[in-house]
């Protein structure tokens, strides 16, 4: 048993007729650090609905941890712990008695409670917050207090639906770090965001939904191995009017000082700057122009609208 | 730890959210219904009261006691499981319930729980109210407690199935305001329906809170226009097809699943 989840042939046909599951195969191993990535509307979130039993599947199988959602759906239940995409806590309880009722709810002993609550908070850095009503924390304190909702029963496979959006950079750090930290500690994580830089820096693994099919599911080292083309700008310390017609990559100019640099996969930066010491040119820094996923990400979306089309 | 201790857990922890729900915010749970009876009592009891004389034996202001008692436990059973569950829908924290094992009829125990919590303490509160106004004692205590438990089960199930199929809360005051209170009224509080021509008192046999009201009378009183055995039927009957209703709702996941 080295699979944290394993959906077979799962499909989703809401009431009014939306397919927003077609059959999707997905497998994440024990461990691992996942990302579900998708536009809005792919089936992400039916996914996690499922998987989470807060939405009923029309047909297929859902194995957690070894356990069939149909024939024991409480034993799933206990394996999962989930932040959802919205804020679903009592905003008027105090943020300590939300996740002792929680920790109740999965059957630990309300002393116990206090003590898994205490670590949950101090861990997440609520616990000056602990009595104060949950509609009066900032964004990013409510994100964090569903976090210590779903940690709270210790559960070996954590989803997070879009944990960091509409956090600041700060605290968008400081989460990243702590799932990279539970993660360490073994708990397998499925992330779904649309911050895809979050994405390639976070998972090992990557499934792409798209139009309730999986389009792409590989490691997330093999995925950008093959992307095919970067592109980079390049400030420079002398205005630049014309560029030579013999450039090794193919080079544009965005304004005086800026260069865009665009490197087929088998293109070298050393030839790129070989050629630009030759020319005479310095360069003060470079950066990508747009995260490599998130090229990769646009690419297979476009593809598939023109598919359609 | 067995299945069982985890449910045990889960229960009280629904329970004790409910109690101190409504314990928080008791100026809006609590004190209305102590506030009212005082007003029954004294406009029905004290002023009106005094000219209308005896009835079944009773001073009007005793014979009153019973029926507004329960009038309290139902509107707070009521009220108590329909805003809580329709107020977790509402701010989807219902979702904490529906992803934890926590299996359908230890939630619906926990919230009927809860309302029965809330109708016994403004039950006891009202009876406190009417011990000032009245001096009336228990002729059978068992009968009045378990009609009073009963009724109070019952008119919880009843919140929670308003609950799952409200989506607005219009739709959680629409039922209290247009068939629980006028129910309640008809259903002989304030007066015995021996005093109704012969088709109002047939058709008075068809409101079920009469039934429900003179047990609890008759617990009280001694007196009833219905035999106490007809009416402990009714309720228990009511009791599983509404908690069989309640479940069966859960299972489809209706109003809290896609």
């Amino acid at each position: 048993m080295s699979h944290a989840i394993r959906l077979e042939q799962l499909k989703k046909t809401y009431a009014n007729g939306t397919e927003a599951l077609k059959g999707i195969d997905l497998q994440v191993e024990q461990g691992d650090f996942f990302a579900l990535l998708g536009p809005n509307g792919a089936g992400k979130s039916t996914a996690i609905g499922i998987l989470s039993s807060l939405v009923r599947k029309t047909s297929g199988r859902v194995e957690v941890f070894g356990h069939d959602l149909d024939r024991e759906p409480q034993e799933v239940k206990r394996h999962i712990g989930l932040v959802p995409q919205d804020f679903n806590f009592n905003q008027w309880e105090p943020v300590e008695e939300i996740i002792i009722n929680q920790a109740g709810y999965y059957g630990i002993p309300r002393r116990q409670a206090y003590g898994k609550t205490k670590r949950v908070l101090k861990e997440l850095d609520l616990w000056g917050k602990r009595r104060a009503q949950a509609r009066s924390l900032s964004g990013g304190m409510k994100r964090r207090l569903m976090i210590a909702r779903a940690l709270v029963h210790e559960p070996p496979l954590m989803i997070l639906d879009e944990p960091t959006a509409g956090v600041d950079i700060e605290i968008r750090r400081s989460m990243w770090a702590f799932m990279e930290e539970i993660n360490r500690a073994g708990t397998t994580i499925i992330l779904t965001t649309h911050y895809l830089e979050e994405a390639e820096n976070l998972c090992r693994s990557i499934a792409i939904i798209d139009d309730g099919r999986i389009v792409e599911n590989s490691s997330m080292q093999a995925l950008l191995h093959r992307l095919h083309r970067q592109a980079f700008l390049l400030t420079l310390r002398q205005p630049i009017q014309t560029l030579p017609g013999d450039a090794p990559v193919r080079l544009r100019i965005q304004d005086e000082y800026t260069l865009e640099a665009v490197l087929e996969q088998e293109q070298t930066l050393n030839s790129l700057f070989g050629w630009l010491n030759a020319q005479g040119m310095e360069v003060l820094s470079m950066r990508n122009k747009q995260n490599r996923l998130e090229q990769f990400f646009l690419d297979r979306v476009r593809k598939k609208k023109a598919e359609a089309a | 730890m067995s299945n069982w201790q985890r449910y045990r857990i889960a229960y009280f922890t629904i329970v004790i959210k409910e109690v101190l729900r409504f314990a928080r915010i008791w100026v809006q749970t609590i004190l209305p219904s102590a506030i009212m009876t005082s007003l029954y009592f004294l406009i029905f009891g004290a002023l009106i009261g005094e000219r209308i004389g005896e009835m079944d034996g009773y001073s009007y202001q005793s014979f009153i006691v019973p029926g507004l008692i329960l009038m309290a436990v139902i509107t707070n059973s009521y009220a108590n499981t329909v805003s809580s569950f329709f107020q977790a829908k509402y701010q989807r924290h219902v979702e904490e319930l529906i992803i934890a094992p926590v299996p359908n009829w230890i939630i619906l125990g926990g919230y009927v729980t809860g309302g029965v919590a809330r109708g016994l303490v403004v039950g006891a509160v009202v009876t406190g109210v009417t011990l000032y106004f009245a001096n009336v004692g228990v002729k059978h205590p068992l009968l009045t407690i378990l009609v009073v438990v009963l009724t109070s089960i019952l008119f919880s199930l009843a919140g929670f199935i308003n609950a799952v199929f409200a989506k607005s809360f219009d739709d959680i005051s629409i039922i209290p305001t247009f068939v629980l209170t006028p129910l309640t009224y008809l259903g002989g509080v304030f007066y015995s329906i021996s005093l109704l021509p012969a088709f109002w008192q047939k058709l008075s046999l068809a409101n079920p809170v009469l039934y429900m009201i003179n047990a609890f009378r008759y617990g009280i009183l001694g007196v009833s226009d219905i035999r106490p055995e007809t009416a402990l039927l009714l309720i228990v009957g009511f009791i599983l097809v509404l908690g069989s209703v309640a479940l069966w709702l859960l299972h489809k996941g209706v109003g809290i699943k896609n």
